[in-house]
């Protein structure tokens, strides 16, 4: 199975974050997009007319939207990502599936103007990736009131992967995430997941800070 | 405008990757002033009222000044030996000062922590006794003779391995490092951060790389470089306050950042203060 991949794509990263939580292993390939914009090239482009990245290629499959590639690896190796057949909890998977593509474009389009310097409206961009951050934030507190910390069930599923990688970034796009503590709480239970891999700027949990050093005599 | 703006305003600045110059060039800022990068024969960087600017090609980008610089570019001698991949590692921009950019890629005593695993690890986090200098005919910082355990100190690297290090600052907003070279003992590898100053407090970092590495890919090679740089980028945006403090009473030097306090008082010495905090004594 091979996935074109790009160390800074949050897409091609929920990719790899679902191979390595599934114990699946991943064929590597990696394009040149930032500054080779080697995605635009003429065998790439035949392979996903789109000309974005990830693709993820097993024998006659070809898929070139990270949802369904979450689907599939989850089908493949750990169907419990799936969550459960309950109707809403489905339906559920679905709307995070589809709303992760607004955090694609929002938050994803505010981080390359700001970050890599693409053309962007970076104003307008950073408007609606709130609208989008607000969104799970409200979504992530009324799960937090019935006792669950991820998005579609009582477990992390693929709705969770396929919205953390932006939303943990926001702050690449100049939005920082200080305002939206169930959003906070949802990042360090993924990060927490057994077999839980980094991507440049989304850090493993004991983090870079020292230990805070206190006069208080330690409590225990 | 201060006479330190003045001082820089003479320097040369990257403003564009020559290999990636769009057909309608590329609009961008350098000091608050705005300009744009035009593909040609020659290329050409005109002001937004119509002043061109002086331009020189080299080390795979656009260099232009907004004033009278009285050198070329400084010389990176390795650049032009047979046998370096010469690597574009693209733009990222930076929420800091121009100045801030250049120390903290002279911060050795950074790697443990924010390139964890990588290019340092817990618990080998002592920076042995080096030397640095400012080298008075070629008017630059030096440090030599550093050394430091690394995990993974290339892409090429399978291993940790001790490695040394040279630093370099030839011009205030850009800076040479040399580093053991995995694939040819002997020979130094050379990375640079070459920083333009979009305004005190804002910067578009093109990173470049001139090594000895037939084995790996020139795509993992920028890569590598990317990871390593955005690993900088986050801790860089969070630094306070945003400028550079140039302040000789507030110096504690310690061995760890002697390149720091050396690269400070030259950027004092010449009045390059554009990113600086000047404070008050
Ligand atoms: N196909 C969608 C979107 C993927 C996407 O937009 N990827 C970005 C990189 S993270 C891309 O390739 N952008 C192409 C471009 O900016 O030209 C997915 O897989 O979720
Ligand atoms: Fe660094």
């Amino acid at each position: 199975m091979i996935l074109y991949d790009y160390i800074l794509s949050p897409d091609a990263y929920k990719v790899r974050l679902m191979a390595a939580l599934t114990g699946l292993k991943l064929e590597l390939w990696a394009v040149d997009m930032h500054p080779g914009r080697e995605h635009q090239s003429e065998p790439l482009l035949a392979l996903n007319p789109a000309g974005s990245i990830p693709i993820l290629v097993d024998g006659d499959l070809i898929l070139t939207e990270s949802a369904a590639m979450l689907v599939y690896l989850a089908k493949l190796a750990a169907p419990e990502w799936l969550g459960e057949n309950d109707a809403a909890d489905a339906a559920r998977i679905q709307q995070w599936l589809s709303f992760s593509r607004r955090l694609t474009d929002h938050l994803g389009g505010a981080r390359a103007t700001e970050m890599l310097v693409e053309p962007g409206d970076l104003p307008s961009l950073q408007r609606a990736g709130t609208v989008d951050l607000r969104e799970v934030e409200a979504a992530l507190a009324e799960r937090r009131i019935v006792g669950q910390c991820f998005l579609a069930a009582d477990r992390a599923t693929i709705a969770d992967i396929a919205c953390f990688p932006y939303v943990a970034l926001a702050p690449d796009g100049g939005l920082s995430l200080d305002p939206y503590p169930s959003i906070r709480l949802w990042m360090r239970a993924i990060r927490m997941l057994p077999g839980f891999i980094e991507m440049p700027g989304i850090h493993r949990l004991h983090e870079l800070k020292p230990e805070p050093v206190s006069d208080m005599p330690e409590t225990v | 405008m201060t006479i330190g703006h003045h001082a820089m305003i003479d320097q040369w600045y990257p403003v564009a990757l020559a290999s990636q110059l769009p057909p309608e060039g590329r609009t961008t800022q350098l000091m608050g002033t705005a300009i744009r990068v035009l593909p040609g024969d020659p290329v050409r960087v005109v002001t937004g009222d119509g002043r061109d600017l002086r331009v020189t090609l080299r080390y795979g980008h656009v260099w232009t000044s907004l004033g009278e610089p009285s050198k070329d570019l400084f010389d990176i001698p390795e650049a032009d030996q047979p046998g370096r991949r010469l690597v574009e590692v693209g733009v990222v921009r930076v929420r800091c000062s121009p100045l801030r950019a250049v120390e903290n890629f002279l911060d050795i005593a950074h790697f443990p922590f924010v390139h964890t695993d990588i290019l340092g690890a817990e618990p080998h986090t002592e920076v042995g006794k080096y030397d640095v200098e400012i080298r008075e005919k070629e008017d630059e910082v030096w440090a030599t003779k550093v050394q430091f355990y690394q995990p993974q100190a290339a892409k090429s690297a399978t291993g940790g391995i001790t490695t040394d290090y040279m630093y370099r600052v030839p011009a205030p907003t850009s800076t040479v490092l040399y580093k053991t070279c995995p694939a040819r003992p002997g020979e130094w590898d050379v990375i640079t951060l070459f920083v333009q100053p979009l305004t005190e407090e804002l910067c578009d970092v093109w990173p470049w790389m001139a090594l000895f590495d037939d084995e790996t890919a020139l795509t993992d090679l920028i890569h590598f470089q990317q990871m390593i740089f955005l690993q900088d980028r986050s801790i860089l945006e969070n630094q306070i306050p945003r400028l550079l403090p140039l302040d000789p009473g507030r110096e504690i030097p310690t061995r760890a950042d002697l390149t720091s306090v050396a690269y400070r008082r030259w950027l004092k010495r010449h009045q390059f203060t554009y990113g600086a905090q000047l404070v008050a004594q």
